[in-house]
């Protein structure tokens, strides 16, 4: 590997894209879009106390029960993902 | 537009907190995390909690951890916030500050996915710290002492796992072996990739142990183990000799045992009795007791019940796990055991409470254990419980909290001089109605009647060195009462007090004698019982007294002033002379500085509206010093020393200013600062208190000096945190005032008014608003002000509750079924949640409703006269009937008057899908003079009516994405218009003129207008940015204020010359047939002003709190609190407080790290805001910074504090 290698576009993408979560690609599929979105916003809901208590409130559940049911959304959040064609 | 916003209300609401040590020594503290405020609270001997500090930290605090070096005294703070950091604080005592210790970068700011900061663990031997995100990152930084003894934090060491979720973390104690902590992990990267769903099926939690290899500055996975599908929460299990290590891993329904190289010891969660079959028992919080030879956890759970948790071990082999069940608190976010037997409870919604302990559940109760858990073809089988009253806990102490605010209007219902803020918060059986007024509250020891209308009251010691008053003097218009203080209070006629005479003024004088001054003399009685009397020349009379404990100056009438001094025998000796050039209208004399003779100053205010200090030293003893004009006659002087910085618990370490306040005719107080040297007057400040001229007291407030001025209402000026504040007290109008101090009451107030004398204490300093507050049944969601009725129409609604009389009949069944015998208190007229009720054996407002199916909903209309929080028609709705909307609405047929809109949803359902079985809207009509409300008729619409408003004598409703115009029928309403372009759902309407203000859940405001000649709706207007709107409100023709779902508060503005075309568009050809881009509307409002709040904010309003004062914005918040927006009038002010704002940021950055610009941009860059509560901060600084931000901005720090001071009182 040349040194000139470590600066180029891909390799840089590839570093953000391992260190960065949700990082997208020329390739990205809709529903990995759709999943890193939906993650990212359940954890913005989890962060947020007021957020989640406006949640908890229009559920009416506990606050501690409305944070375990966000998390537990985090696996699957948009269904099991699309048969895919072998490219 | 530029806006100062500032917080009125700090949060109330609680997001998690610790208890520590955090000021050294034996005290027990707890810090509190309020979103973005830190507070330190503490228990004090009455078990009434107090806070000590409280410091907006300008950023999202998401958790806290306490930790103690091994050896060390004292916990320091760990903070997890938003700011991608980790800080570390030690709460300095002498100084009564958080001091920042350490604050370490290691990711970007913001509640993100993969930066640290949503967990914190510690290690149980304070060795090191695991921060934690909610995917993919942990850290671990090591904590040291150096040489000095100071805290050292090393560089993180990274316990990465990507591809998965974390649900808690916790330190493992294994007491001096190398740290270990433990986390709830599951892996979703095969869940990803397949398809068929069957991953998703056998996704599995973990249990994985990290170690953190001190020798080799290195962690590892060190042990990982499956764990049950439900888990959610760690909570660490003693070792290290006192236990047998581990963790406990709450799990819903279960809480299990878990260490590497042990099975599994696990027990159910006991259930209610009534719960659905289809609900889990979810633990929420966590806390451990542990003491030299025991320890234990109690745990609540998302119902509100406390279980105590125990093992049984032998030698670090767990055997059994206990579950039993121990008491039922509302349900908290955390819950804190302190070592001094007290448990403070952080309610997630509500009043947070301290409890003491009276037993530690030896007592045998439902218990489960692990020995007898029993597993069937169905699962565990549960054990069932009913909940009942406190047995081992008895509330002491409430801690007030407003979150959530549900909605909010600000008016004037009781017709007081300031308008009340109405607010309803909380949430189901906790939910109320509290009316907010700006000032601090009394409370009342004692009223007795007098025979006559008093004129003014004293208070006397006996002895310098006395602790408590020993007698109230009382003057009418031709007589003096004087009473004594003892273990009651008696008219006694030993006391030497001339009584045939009015007094104008009775204090101590020298070490131990006393001085009654009448019209006519001094009269001066020794401590032995000798009486000296000196009478006024001629006929003139004594009009006027200054005195302090050894000089006293009266003023004669037709303006001489005489001159006394206290000379070393006691005697009271005649000084000097001075003819002033009229009558004097007031004196004062300032009180004699700490070890020094005599006070050098003495203020004289005249008719001819000026105030003269003079002074009274020996060589140039009655010459005037300065001379201040006033604008009008000045009534009253008094002078006050203020020590207003930061300092000690709550005291000053800068010198005293000595300030000179004068009450005006006019009802102004007048406050200047005085040279303590050559008494020249400087700084001047004033202020509106009331219609009266104010009169003023020196009292003792916390054992500093503090005022009282009486005007229409009583204020009082005193020092609370460093900041001087002069607060209305929630009192009625007072004639005279006095300190008082007796056995019972060590820091009152003895006050007249009428003919009663009053004596009472002033409560909770600090606060801004006092409130009263009145129960209400379920979640309140919107209500309306019948300004002229002067009653409130309030809609309350709960998803997944049962109605009263299902409630009520579960109830009886219950008790019958433990043969209590007692009726419950039997009627559903009796079903409000009456605060403290003590007959009720299971009040709901602390059990919580019991749970129903989700599909189930109760909900109620409810008319409420404030004035006597009286409930005047309650109708409950049936059917799964809930209410979302109402409005007021005149039709134009006048047929009824004033009748009453109310939105209502049936059956509806928000999981897995937005459903309902259908909408309907009722129109009611009010009877009994708007006490009562009667159907007319109900009209099923195709949706949620989430919105109605009134609209040129036709009723505007918003049901879902439709705005529909309606009119009244006979039967039904009555469809005349609508408009379908709506993107989502309207959440809110307001009309002015002919323009339709719409709010969209999602896409911000829609300008709409109705051409009543086509009988049309046009959108003609909408925003670019998709705002999530939570509150709206109309400011002007073209300008609206909204906030959104993400804690921002914003204004938009239609462009002047598009409103004008819109306006001047006769044939209206324009409106009709411009098309938008992208199926937008054809014009765009301008965003004018953009703030992050930094909370969501659920109501707005446009409103003035102070008489006379111009309007601002308040909002109410989720978190409970209250703030407002003000608009500056002058470009200088803006600069000015730009300026600061900006050296306040460079100066004093926030305390959690988070930087306070992106802060305030959080969404959207913040835009003509300047944030007052980081100004407010300035006072707060060391005073060298002070000057250093003084100097930049070319004025004095006192210019400043003073700016800071005005702008506030334009507010409140």
């Amino acid at each position: 590997m040349q040194a000139s290698d470590r600066f180029n576009i891909n390799s840089q993408l590839e570093h953000l894209q391992a260190k960065y979560v949700g990082t997208g690609h020329a390739d990205l599929h809709r529903y990995e879009w759709a999943v890193n979105i939906q993650r990212d916003s359940y954890a913005s809901y989890v962060g947020h106390y007021p957020i989640l208590s406006y949640f908890a409130l229009a559920e009416n559940e506990s606050i501690g029960r409305e944070r375990y049911n966000f998390m537990q959304r985090m696996l699957l959040p948009c269904g099991p993902p699309p048969e895919r064609e072998d490219d | 537009m530029y806006l100062y916003s500032l917080t009125l209300q700090r949060a109330t609401g609680i997001v998690c907190a610790i208890n520590g040590n955090f000021s050294g020594g034996k005290t027990q503290e707890i810090v509190v995390a309020r979103g973005k405020v830190l507070d330190l609270l503490r228990p004090d001997e009455n078990g009434k909690i107090q806070t000590l500090l409280s410091v907006e930290i300008f950023g999202a605090i998401r958790s806290l951890a306490q930790f103690r070096l091994t050896g060390s005294q004292k916990d320091y703070i760990v903070v997890g916030s938003d700011s991608g950091r980790i800080v570390i604080l030690e709460y300095n005592k002498e100084k009564n500050v958080f001091d920042k210790i350490h604050q370490e970068t290691f990711g970007k700011s913001g509640c993100r996915r993969i930066v640290p900061g949503q967990y914190l663990a510690i290690d149980p031997k304070g060795r090191a710290v695991m921060v934690g995100a909610c995917e993919k990152q942990k850290l671990v930084y090591v904590l040291n002492r150096d040489t000095a003894a100071r805290l050292t934090i090393s560089s993180p060491l990274e316990a990465h796992k990507s591809h998965t979720i974390v649900y808690s973390i916790c330190g493992v104690d294994c007491g001096f072996d190398n740290p270990i902590f433990a986390a709830i992990e599951l892996d979703y990267s095969e869940v990803d990739q397949d398809s068929s769903g069957n991953a998703e099926k056998e996704a599995q939690k973990h249990l994985t142990f990290y170690e953190l290899d001190l020798g080799l500055n290195h962690v590892s996975r060190k042990w990982s183990d499956q764990v049950d599908n439900g888990a959610n929460l760690l909570v660490t299990v003693p070792g290290g000799g006192d236990g047998p290590s581990g963790v406990l891993v709450c799990a819903e329904n279960f809480v299990i045992y878990k260490n590497q190289g042990q099975a599994d010891v696990r027990a159910v969660i006991p259930r209610r009795v009534d719960l659905p079959a289809e609900r889990g028992v979810l633990i929420v919080s966590a806390a451990t007791h542990k003491q030299k030879s025991m320890f234990f956890f109690l745990l609540q759970t998302e119902y509100g019940d406390i279980f105590k948790v125990t093992l049984e071990h032998n030698n670090d082999l767990v055997s059994e796990l206990k579950i039993k069940y121990f008491d039922t608190i509302p349900v908290t976010t955390s819950i804190c055991v302190l070592k001094s037997g007290f448990l403070f409870a952080a309610s997630e919604f509500g009043n947070h409470s301290l409890y003491q302990f009276q037993a530690i559940g030896e007592d045998p109760d439902v218990e489960s254990s692990s020995a007898s858990l029993m597993e069937t073809e169905e699962g565990f089988q549960p054990l069932y419980f009913q909940p009942r009253k406190l047995k081992n806990l008895v509330r002491i102490d409430q801690v007030e909290s407003l979150m959530p605010i549900m909605d909010m209007k600000v008016s004037n219902l009781f017709e007081e001089e300031t308008p009340q803020i109405f607010t309803l918060c909380g949430r189901g059986p906790r939910s109320s109605l509290r009316i907010l007024r700006p000032g601090l509250a009394i409370s009342e020891m004692a009223v007795s009647e007098l025979p006559g209308v008093p004129s003014a009251v004293w208070t006397v010691k006996k002895n310098v060195t006395d602790e408590f008053d020993a007698y109230i003097v009382v003057s009418f218009a031709n007589a003096t009462l004087v009473l004594s203080i003892g273990e009651t209070v008696e008219e006694v006629s030993d006391s030497g007090f001339l009584d045939t005479t009015p007094s104008l003024a009775v204090s101590l004088i020298g070490d131990d004698s006393l001085m009654q001054v009448h019209p006519n003399g001094i009269r001066h009685i020794r401590e032995d019982g000798r009486i000296n009397e000196w009478r006024t020349p001629g006929k003139r009379t004594i009009v006027k007294v200054g005195s302090n404990r050894l000089q006293v100056v009266i003023a004669l009438s037709g303006g001489e002033l005489i001159y006394f001094e206290v000379d070393m025998t006691g005697q009271l000796m005649e000084v000097e002379k001075h003819e002033m050039s009229g009558d004097v209208a007031c004196l004062d004399i300032a009180p004699v500085p700490e070890g020094r003779q005599r006070s050098r100053f003495l203020a004289v205010g005249s008719y001819d509206n000026t105030i003269r200090i003079l002074s009274l030293d020996p060589d140039d003893c009655m010459q005037i010093l300065s001379v201040q004009s006033v604008s009008s006659i000045p009534e009253s002087l008094l002078f006050l020393e203020v020590q207003a910085s930061v300092g000690g618990e709550d005291g000053a370490d800068h010198p005293a200013n000595l300030f000179l306040n004068a009450g005006l005719r006019t009802g102004i107080l007048f406050r200047t600062v005085v040279d303590m040297v050559t008494g020249q007057l400087s700084d001047s400040r004033s202020r509106f208190l009331g219609l009266r001229a104010p009169k003023l007291f020196s009292i003792n407030i916390r054992g500093k000096h503090a005022m009282l001025c009486l005007s229409s209402r009583p204020w009082l000026g005193y020092i609370h945190q460093g900041h001087f504040l002069l607060t209305p007290l929630s009192y009625e109008t007072l004639e005279y005032a006095a300190s008082f101090s007796s056995d019972q009451c060590a820091e009152g107030v003895v006050a007249v008014a009428g003919s009663a004398l009053r004596v009472f204490t002033i409560e909770r300093l600090g606060e801004t608003f006092n409130e009263t507050v009145i129960p209400l049944r379920y979640t309140p969601r919107k209500f309306v002000v019948q300004v002229k009725r002067k009653l409130l129409v309030i809609i309350e609604s709960d998803q997944g509750a049962f109605t009263a009389e299902e409630r009520e009949g579960a109830k009886k069944e219950c008790f019958e079924a433990a043969e209590i015998g007692e009726n419950g208190n039997g009627n559903v007229d009796q079903m409000e949640n009456g605060g403290d009720n003590e007959d009720d054996p299971l009040s709901d407002e602390h059990y919580g409703y019991p749970k129903a199916e989700s599909d189930k909903w109760v909900s109620c209309i409810r008319v409420l006269d404030p004035k006597t929080a009286t409930t005047t028609c309650l109708l409950e709705l049936l059917d799964n009937e809930a209410a979302f909307s109402v409005c007021t609405v005149n039709f134009h047929d006048k047929e009824y008057g004033t009748l009453l809109a109310v939105g209502t949803a049936k059956g509806l359902q928000f999981w897995p899908k937005k459903s309902i079985t259908a909408g309907y809207i009722h129109i009611y009509r009010f009877l009994d003079d708007g006490k009562s409300l009667e159907l007319l008729h109900k009209t099923q619409v195709d949706g949620v009516p989430l919105a109605l408003c009134q609209f040129q004598g036709r009723l505007l409703a918003g049901i879902g994405s439709v705005l529909r115009l309606y009119d009244l029928g006979k039967k039904r309403l009555l469809r005349k218009c609508e408009n379908k372009l709506f993107p989502n759902t309207i959440v809110s309407i307001q009309t002015y003129r002919d323009r339709i203000y719409v709010g969209d859940i999602q896409e911000s405001f829609h300008y709409c207008k109705y051409r009543r000649d086509e009988n049309q709706l046009y959108i003609f207007a909408d925003d670019c940015v998709p705002r999530w709107l939570t509150a709206s409100f109309h400011i002007d023709f073209d300008t609206m204020a909204g906030a959104d779902k993400f804690g921002n508060v914003y204004f938009v503005r239609l462009p002047q010359d598009v409103s004008d075309e819109i306006e001047e568009d006769p044939t209206g050809g324009r409106i009709k047939w411009e098309q938008g881009k992208l199926n937008g509307a054809p014009n765009k409002v301008e965003e004018i002003v953009q703030f992050h709040v930094g909370d969501v904010v659920s109501c707005l309003q446009k409103a003035s709190l102070i008489p006379g004062g111009g309007e601002c914005i308040i909002y109410g918040t989720v978190m409970g609190s209250l703030g407002a927006l003000l608009a500056f009038t002058s470009r200088d002010d803006v600069d000015f407080f730009s300026h600061l704002e900006m050296y306040m940021r460079q100066e004093h950055p926030p305390l959690c790290g988070r930087d306070h610009m992106a802060y305030r941009s959080a969404y959207f860059p913040v835009k003509d805001v300047i944030d007052g509560d980081l100004c407010e901060q300035y006072p707060t600084l060391p005073m060298d910074l002070q000057r250093k931000i003084a100097d930049e901005l070319d004025r004095t720090p006192g210019e400043i504090l003073k700016k800071l001071e005005e702008i506030r009182n334009k507010i409140i």
